[in-house]
């Protein structure tokens, strides 16, 4: 670890691959080193912040990783749904893996996140596991939800994921909610509450938009652009797809979702945004590689071409192997390596998923009411009435 | 196809919701641009409330606005539309204006492995307001003709379709315009020992039960209900005059669900000729579960049973010992009994 200590100016430069075998940085270095992120930001009624990004070996190295197995993940998923072993309906995080690991940089685990029904890899973000995940999604047990929720419900409080949620747009209330109470309790967090460009057009984004601005509430309104709600383009759908600017009266931020630097950023420069000034809305410019739901083959309203266009292009794990190879800090056997032992990973937790056994039947009557608080009469005309605590 | 019967007649019809331009998810609208024009059928965004209002508006105008929710569960947001604006458009406004040109069209109920959100049947929220028809076919011919007279018919309807059915019923449907009248129940199994009333996809369901029980030697009655409001009382009254019996099943929860509407109305009107108490076999009070769909579904094997211990009622209860009336209840009611005892192991 002798490498630590050693900083040089120099750095940003890429390194040839003659140097790897006396690799400046190490993969674990935590010596900070300084990305520009792929496109400047556009703010809305705010200066956006600037696009140098610090950053330091590991966590370039980890944001290879995460996105990898959420891949994966979701690959898998696909393959599982289609054998038949996840039921219910399925959506998809291909694609958009950046936005997650990119958030999930700025922010500790105090802050809050509620998002829709893509949830798996916000959850995997949050520190979920995949043997969760995969439990879920097949119904069992192990799951997050015990089994009892499936894919669209994913949840984790001791980290602040206050989940999945089925109706477009439902969510977005509930977390300007989440940041009411954090305000109130002053403890300096703030919630991020995702939508998609879908749900930007559900009229209860503005009523809750209305109370977070009005009552300054740290919450920040992500807006997962990935320009397509359902089988819907966006400018089918939406007079402004400008969606950073519509919250009028409430600062804005666009950033490059598929650039995992640039979410950081935004996401930074939110969190402090919040807690000083109230709501602020991020949009993130994403894409889903797969369908809607899985019952969408998500080819019908756009084109291959436009897919593989954007996966050439803009792929966020792919511009992070670049970024990991400019600045010398694995080869790329390496990093296929990594690939490797991710999808290894990855077939064993559904392995162990599929051991998991079904959640027991009197799950179906459990959690739907627990017993209120009983109160009890007494007395000779029975009037005096003693509330019991649970 | 049913909406191609449609727009060749009227010019004034839309046909608009969440990807409906391209078909839709079920399909049901694939071509309907194409051959009827862009400015007639049209995705909208996804905003629930905003396409009922805005149907709501169209069809105040004297237009046929047809609008559809992707699924019954996400009505929920259009809810206020629907309850406080479309029903009481034409009472409140002394019939100055209404918007009886409007269908709600919204796919519900299970489809095997939907989950909590794609499952559900809120039939009944809406037969508690008064001022909406409530519309739910059983099959394809069945559907057309219905929805054709909703379309039609001068009040708004909420027209619920079986989406289970989309992928699964095969029928010859004729292609000529046709309307089956609203608010007319059909019997279409007659019987002699008890009456099953249910709608949508719950009654292939009965009707494999009611095969099975003539195995038994019981006759039994089916009824399909079709408009769940106004509801046509006295068909299910004259059958239950003629049976003395009388099971209703749907899939929504027990509690308060439309079969308690039916229960009562008929408990009122037919007290002493009924000879066992109505039997209800319903989807469970729990939310609609993902892994446990096949348990809180009202299968036909819980339509079976509860057919037996109604027919079988009265001459249980008659020879009964307490002990043997005990036994009788705890057979009948197996899963309510166990729904309570787990109620209390939980809490």
């Amino acid at each position: 670890m002798a490498q630590l200590t050693r900083r040089t100016t120099d750095l940003l430069k890429p390194f040839s691959a003659a140097l790897s075998s006396t690799r400046l940085l190490t993969t674990t270095s935590t010596t900070p080193i300084t990305v520009e992120t792929s496109l400047p930001f556009t703010g809305h009624k705010i200066d956006p912040p600037s696009r140098s990004v610090e950053t330091t070996p590991q966590e370039l190295m980890n944001f290879f990783r995460d996105m990898a197995l959420m891949r994966r993940m979701e690959i898998a998923a696909d393959s599982l749904y289609k054998a038949k072993l996840i039921r219910g309906f399925c959506h998809l995080y291909d694609g958009q893996e950046a936005v997650s690991v990119g958030m999930e940089a700025a922010i500790t685990k105090k802050d809050c996140i509620i998002t829709a029904y893509r949830d798996h890899c916000i959850f995997l973000g949050r520190g979920g596991t995949l043997l969760e995940c995969f439990a879920e999604l097949m119904g069992r047990k192990d799951g997050c939800s015990k089994g009892k929720g499936g894919s669209m419900h994913f949840y984790k409080k001791d980290s602040g994921f206050y989940g999945g949620h089925g109706i477009v747009g439902a969510q977005i209330p509930l977390g300007c909610g989440l940041a009411f109470a954090q305000k109130y309790s002053k403890d300096e967090n703030v919630t991020f509450a995702m939508y998609g460009d879908g749900a930007a057009n559900q009229g209860q984004l503005f009523e809750a938009l209305n109370m977070a601005a009005l009552w300054d509430l740290p919450a920040i309104l992500v807006c997962e652009n990935n320009h397509y709600g359902m089988g819907t383009a966006e400018w089918r759908a939406a007079k402004s797809p400008a969606y950073y600017k519509r919250g009028d009266y409430v600062p804005g931020l666009k950033a490059n979702g598929m650039d995992a630097f640039a979410v950081k950023q935004a996401c930074k420069f939110a969190k402090e945004h919040a807690l000083k000034n109230g709501p602020i809305i991020l949009e993130m410019d994403t894409y889903r590689y797969h369908g809607h739901s899985m019952s969408d083959p998500g080819s019908t309203y756009r084109t291959r071409d436009e897919i593989s266009g954007v996966r050439q292009e803009r792929d966020p794990i792919e511009r992070i192997r670049k970024l990991v190879l400019s600045h010398d800090l694995a080869t790329e056997k390496e990093l296929k390596d990594i690939e490797k032992e991710v999808r290894k990973e990855v077939d064993e937790a559904i392995a162990q998923a599929k051991e998991s056994p079904m959640p027991d039947p009197s799950e179906l009557f459990t959690n739907v009411h627990v017993k209120g608080f009983g109160v009890e009469a007494f007395g000779a005309d029975r009037k005096e009435l003693r509330a019991v605590l649970p | 196809m049913i909406l191609v019967a449609y727009g060749r007649q009227v010019d004034c019809a839309y046909v608009f919701g969440e990807d409906v331009g391209f078909g839709g998810v079920f399909r049901c609208t694939t071509g309907l641009s194409d051959r009827f024009g862009k400015q007639r059928v049209f995705n909208t965004p996804l905003c629930e409330q905003g396409i009922v209002g805005f149907a709501i508006g169209l069809a105040a105008m004297g237009n046929r606005a047809i609008a559809e929710i992707q699924f019954a569960d996400y009505i929920f947001p259009a809810f206020d539309q629907i309850v406080n604006e479309a029903a009481k458009f034409r009472y409140r406004s002394g019939n100055q204006f209404n918007c009886g040109g409007l269908t709600i069209r919204a796919p519900y109920g299970a489809v095997g492995h939907g989950g909590h959100y794609h499952s559900q049947s809120p039939e009944a929220f809406f037969c508690h307001v008064p001022g909406i028809k409530v519309v739910i076919p059983r099959s394809p011919q069945q559907a057309k003709g219905l929805l054709l007279s909703s379309i039609r018919d001068p009040n708004p309807v909420v027209f619920f379709e079986p989406k289970w059915l989309y992928r699964l019923a095969v029928e010859e449907v004729p292609e000529n315009d046709y309307m089956l009248p609203l608010s007319e129940a059909e019997v279409i199994r007659e019987g002699s020992d008890i009456t099953l009333v249910g709608w949508g996809a719950q009654l292939s369901v009965m009707e494999q039960a009611c095969v099975e029980a003539e195995k038994d030697g019981i006759s039994c009655e089916l009824i399909d209900l079709k408009t769940l409001i106004p509801w046509d009382k006295e068909k299910i009254e004259s059958s239950v005059n003629k049976t003395g019996r009388l099971l209703v099943s749907h899939e929504a929860p027990i509690t308060g669900g439309f079969g308690a509407e039916i229960s009562a109305s008929i408990t009122e009107r037919c007290f002493l000729r009924l000879e066992a108490p109505v039997a209800r076999v319903c989807g469970l009070d729990t939310p609609f579960p993902l892994v446990f769909e096949p348990f809180y579904l009202p299968t036909k094997n819980k339509i079976l049973d509860a057919i037996k211990s109604t027919v079988n009622y009265y001459s249980s209860y008659d020879k009964s010992s307490p002990v043997h009336q005990h036994t009788l209840l705890e057979k009948n009611h197996l899963w309510i009994y166990a729904f309570n005892a787990l109620d209390r192991r939980v809490a």
